[in-house]
């Protein structure tokens, strides 16, 4: 029997961890999770009574994230990433494999109630994958014989925390890089900078002087987004950090929290000095859960030496501190707005907007919300002066940019650039061959062909979240578009009609020309989908959600049409296939049993 | 001025997986089906009785597909029908027949013919003549490509009369909200 | 009332905090709409009253329910191309769930069947999706149809704010996402709902049915078999707000 029970205490302890806040009702979730591994529904009866919240809440809030859950899910969960480069490097055969080896069924759990096996959204591990988490820990480089491995320590029910360090070792994989990634000042040497540059106005014109502008995909100005918030008469003001880094094939914020945590929580404290804010959030991926411990030891360092806390660096009045909440699995909480809902220990949908976070953000307060790569350049623009940022990069795009480059190429990894860098020069730098096409910015972002890679890697020209994915000529771009409509459908707040049933949809209809059902008919119909979401969807992921599609079949046509049958229309489903079920009830073979898929009778 | 060796549309009818009410509701253009008999010939039709359709016009199909049957009868429709429209609640939704789509046609059958007493003494038949039934039950548009939809349980006399005049006068048919229903 | 915007080439004034669908409909305008009700907060989720916004040389189309009016705005409504979307989503929304209106004891006071009617909606058009949702008939007077749920959260909202009950809550997510009741056994019967809660009043649709009266009013004299949604929108437009949140625990 699954474990179904806190103790009183232990419960206790959780609670009063988080004040018993109703706010901080995903945050005891996932704790209570991570100990029990589910959460009972005499756990959600206690929350209920403690938290003074309805239950059914309380339930809405589990149903919602991938990784919270109402049934037991075996002492042990093994998630496979399953981004389309996990696949490209075997993640469905490892998958099958290790399902064989613990004798259970992909998606069940075992019938002693030790261990399922499933797949998840990308887990930020590209550039290392195969990738699977245990029990949330990340683990990279899957191989059948790390697979065996793994077999062997959950049969002799091992917790994961002592599992071998080494399966846990995630590599940063730098391989170009520039003034982000090249340079690590000493903690605090920019916010002195900042503060004897002057008050926190004087911060704040020497980011508008930066030009740095957003670096999760938007590109909105960083400095107007903080001058919005620091006039923002409401009080008080929040800094929050966006690192729910989950737009397949991005794991450049990984590399940063790992490598440049300092630089990060000093811009996001340059922030809070130039907006007047108090309060800050991390809000950490849940896949990135390992990053916990080592993210909150140097908030403690920073804490010692008095570059957080109150009167910070002996400035009186200057109070801020920074708190990490993480995510448990709901890439639609990259959306700003759906941020700061889970912030608030709600479901992650997306709010209506006006009005926007830099007045009405975490509960209703003016909140600056910024991506990680956007806070590290900011403590850079501190140290060195908005004139010197703005000297790199191209006119409309300062400073560099961090690609995270994965797929078909001899060196994936991390490599910063000016902005203002051609896609064939990153192809060359990374040991991409015949390269097919390049999917910039993730299946949000745009898919490029052979023709376009002298496009510049630059907010006027090629946007980009930092994803790079790299598919040589062996590749299937169908199965690319695909894999990336099975993502959105799975990532789907549900909130708005377009989306909830337009990327279901979209999934059928990929699936069904994959089945070889599919006609010119689904192809008309994707442009039909493709329509609706981008006319009236509620947020980007709606609005995007059949850009992988479209894009592989403007320069692609011909993997689709090869699937294609040459009939208008016909069945989504195999008319033959929908009699057997009858067939065996009546134990008929003959060929009145059987339909052909032909259109013919 | 229609002279009198026009040649006439030719219509095919036919019920599914329905319950003729829609072929009732035809009925119920009264007076007004000796307009319609002046423009239009009925090939196969429960009112002919001609049992397979040839060259149409116009194929009218009521009821849903929840046989291997179903499936023959539309497809020669299809093929046989410049247009081909979907009549009632149906043939446009799977309409009540659908009603089962929640559960498994094993469970189905061995309700109607085990589990409960039947003609068949416990046994599901398993006759060659009689059409298997398929795991779901489906509108027509999700089987073969469908022109135009009339909605209805059935559709009104009225409703089945503006669609037709206006298809036989050449006109896109388009009903009013007072003539689309879907109960 | 000294400002307006165009709608449709017509000057619609509006006082400052109405959104373009409040306005319009205060005016005596209709802009097609589900999930929208007077007395409640828009929420922008069906998305059926789409309109399209021209400010300048661009063009963008935003939810009107939720777009505050502003002077200047130029937006079209009741062109082709912004009533093919509606009846686009509507047909979407049939598709997803399932809405048998001929068993339906909600047929003709259904707001999802009288806007497909408005709008000229034929059929779902898409595959459908034959979701599988159990009834819950616990509730000794309380029928909740879940097959007809449209997931437009009035009940939610009318339960949380108005009745501060929160007997309803949405869980999961996507196409998965659904109606749950409060209360652990998942059953209606063990919730606090009453007849006469606000709750009961607001769904558009054919789930939350009072048990024993479904065809009291029979059919064909129904709300919408008087007159179709667009002339019944106008009449319920004027109703002031009284949803005041004051369940603290729902609060935005």
């Amino acid at each position: 029997m699954p474990q179904s029970k806190l103790s009183p205490i232990e419960l206790e302890r959780i609670l009063a961890r988080h004040a018993h806040d109703p706010t901080r009702l995903l945050q005891i979730l996932r704790e209570i999770q991570e100990d029990l591994g589910w959460i009972a529904p005499e756990i959600i009866d206690s929350l209920a009574e403690h938290l003074h919240l309805p239950r059914a809440r309380i339930e809405g809030v589990i149903g919602f994230y991938s990784f919270l859950h109402t049934q037991p899910v075996g002492q042990y969960r093994l998630l496979f990433s399953d981004n389309i480069t996990d696949r490209m490097l075997g993640n469905q055969d490892l998958l099958a494999y290790l399902c064989n080896k613990l004798w259970v069924e992909r998606g069940q759990v075992s019938a002693d109630g030790l261990v399922s096996v499933d797949a998840t959204s990308c887990t930020g591990l590209c550039d290392q994958g195969p990738a699977l988490l245990a029990n949330g820990w990340a683990i990279p480089r899957l191989t059948r014989e790390r697979l065996d491995q793994i077999a062997e320590l959950v049969l002799s029910k091992l917790p994961v925390p002592q599992w071998p360090r080494e399966l846990f070792a995630i590599d940063d994989n730098i391989r170009r890089a520039d003034i982000l990634l090249a340079n690590t000042p000493q903690p605090g040497a920019a916010l002195r900078a900042a503060m004897q540059r002057g008050d926190g106005l004087a911060a704040l014109e020497e980011i508008k002087q930066s030009n740095l502008r957003g670096r999760g995909g938007a590109g909105f100005t960083t400095g107007l987004k903080w001058e919005a918030c620091r006039n923002a008469t409401a009080e008080p003001r929040y800094v929050v950090c966006n690192a729910d880094e989950g737009e397949p094939g991005t794991f450049k914020d990984r590399v940063l929290l790992s490598s440049q945590a300092d630089l990060l929580f000093e811009g996001m404290t340059i922030c809070a000095y130039a907006i007047d804010a108090r309060h800050g959030f991390l809000y950490l991926r849940g896949e990135y859960r390992y990053l916990l411990e080592p993210l909150n030891a140097v908030l403690e360092r920073r804490r010692a030496a008095n570059l957080l806390g109150a009167d910070i660096l002996g400035r009186t009045g200057f109070d801020f501190d920074i708190e990490i909440h993480v995510g448990a699995g709901a890439y639609v909480c990259g959306e700003e707005s759906a941020l700061i809902e889970s912030l608030e220990g709600n479901r992650g949908i997306p709010r209506n907007r006006p009005p926007y976070p830099v007045t009405h953000g975490y509960l209703q307060k003016p909140t600056t919300v910024n991506n990680v790569e956007t806070f590290c350049a900011a403590a850079l623009v501190a140290l060195n002066g908005g004139a010197w940022y703005r000297a790199i990069g191209t006119a409309k795009s300062a400073g560099t940019k961090i690609l995270s480059v994965s797929g078909d190429c001899a060196r994936p990894g991390i490599y910063e650039y000016p902005f203002g860098v051609t896609v064939r020069q990153v192809l060359e730098d990374c040991g991409a061959e015949n390269t097919l096409a390049v999917q910039i910015s993730g299946p949000s972002g745009v898919c490029i062909a052979a023709d376009e890679f002298g496009r510049r890697i630059a907010f006027e020209d090629l946007a980009t979240a930092g994803a790079f994915m790299v598919f040589d000529t062996s590749r299937d771009m169908f199965e690319v578009a695909r894999n990336f409509a099975h993502f959105f459908a799975h990532e789907s707040c549900g909130f708005c009609t377009p989306c909830r049933v337009g990327t279901a949809m979209l999934k059928a209809t990929m699936d069904k020309i994959a089945a070889g059902h599919g006609t010119q008919y689904d192809l008309r119909e994707i442009d039909k989908l493709n329509r609706i979401l981008h006319q009236s969807a509620h947020c980007g992921l709606g609005h995007t959600a059949c850009n992988p599609t479209l894009d592989t079949l403007k320069r692609f046509r011909p993997t689709y049409e090869r699937r294609l049958k040459s009939l208008d229309f016909e069945p989504a489903f195999d008319l033959d296939g929908a009699l057997a079920e009858a067939r065996r009830m009546t134990g008929r073979d003959d060929a009145g049993a059987h339909l052909s898929t032909e259109g013919k009778s | 001025m229609p002279a009198p060796e026009q040649k006439k549309i030719r219509i095919a009818t036919t019920s599914l997986a329905g319950c003729f009410g829609c072929h009732m509701s035809l009925l119920d253009i009264d007076e007004r089906l000796f307009a319609l008999l002046e423009q239009v010939e009925f090939d196969r039709s429960p009112l002919t009785d001609i049992k397979h359709c040839g060259p149409c016009d116009i194929g009218l199909v009521e009821g849903g597909i929840c046989n291997a049957e179903n499936v023959h009868v539309l497809r020669e429709f299809r093929n046989n029908c410049k247009i081909l429209v979907a009549v009632g609640a149906c043939a446009v939704t799977g309409g009540l027949p659908a009603q089962r789509n929640h559960l498994s046609l094993a469970d189905c059958l061995q309700e109607v013919y085990v589990t409960e007493i039947s003609l068949h003494n416990g046994m599901i038949p398993n006759d060659p003549e009689l059409p298997l039934p398929l795991d779901k039950v489906h509108p027509l548009h999700e089987v073969v490509k469908v022109d135009y939809f009339i909605p209805g349980c059935p559709p009104s006399a009225d409703t089945l009369w503006k669609f037709l005049t206006d298809l036989l006068t050449g006109r896109t048919p388009k009903l009013g909200a007072d003539l689309i229903r879907y109960d | 009332m000294s400002e307006s915007f165009q709608l449709d080439g017509e000057d619609i004034p509006y006082t400052p905090g109405q959104t373009v669908l409040q306005a319009a409909l205060s005016a005596g305008r209709y802009i097609p709409h589900l999930c929208y009700h007077p007395e409640f907060k828009p929420h922008g989720s069906c998305k059926v009253c789409t309109v399209k916004i021209a400010s300048g040389k661009s063009q963008r189309t935003a939810a009107s329910c939720t777009l505050p009016a502003q002077p200047g705005l130029e937006i079209e409504s009741d062109s082709d191309e912004m009533n093919e979307l509606r009846r686009t989503l509507v047909q979407m929304l049939f598709a997803e769930g399932n809405h048998f209106c001929p068993s339906c004891e909600k047929s003709g006071n259904c707001a999802l069947q009288a806007l497909g009617s408005d709008l000229g909606v034929m059929t779902a058009g898409f595959r459908h999706f034959y979701p599988d949702r159990p009834v819950d008939a616990s509730h000794p007077d309380i029928l909740l149809d879940f097959n007809r749920c449209i997931l437009c959260e009035l009940c939610v909202r009318a339960s949380c704010e108005v009745d501060e009950k929160c007997v309803f809550a949405l869980s999961g997510r996507g196409i998965t996402k659904h109606l749950v009741v409060n209360a652990a056994s998942g059953q209606l019967a063990d919730t606090d709902i009453a007849l006469i809660d606000k709750a009961m009043q607001v769904c558009p649709v054919g789930v939350i049915l009072t048990k024993r009266v479904g065809f009291a009013e029979p059919i064909g004299e129904r709300r919408y078999d008087q007159r179709p949604i667009s002339a019944q929108a106008l009449d319920d437009a004027p109703r002031a707000a009284t949803g005041k949140g004051r369940c603290t625990s729902c609060e935005e």
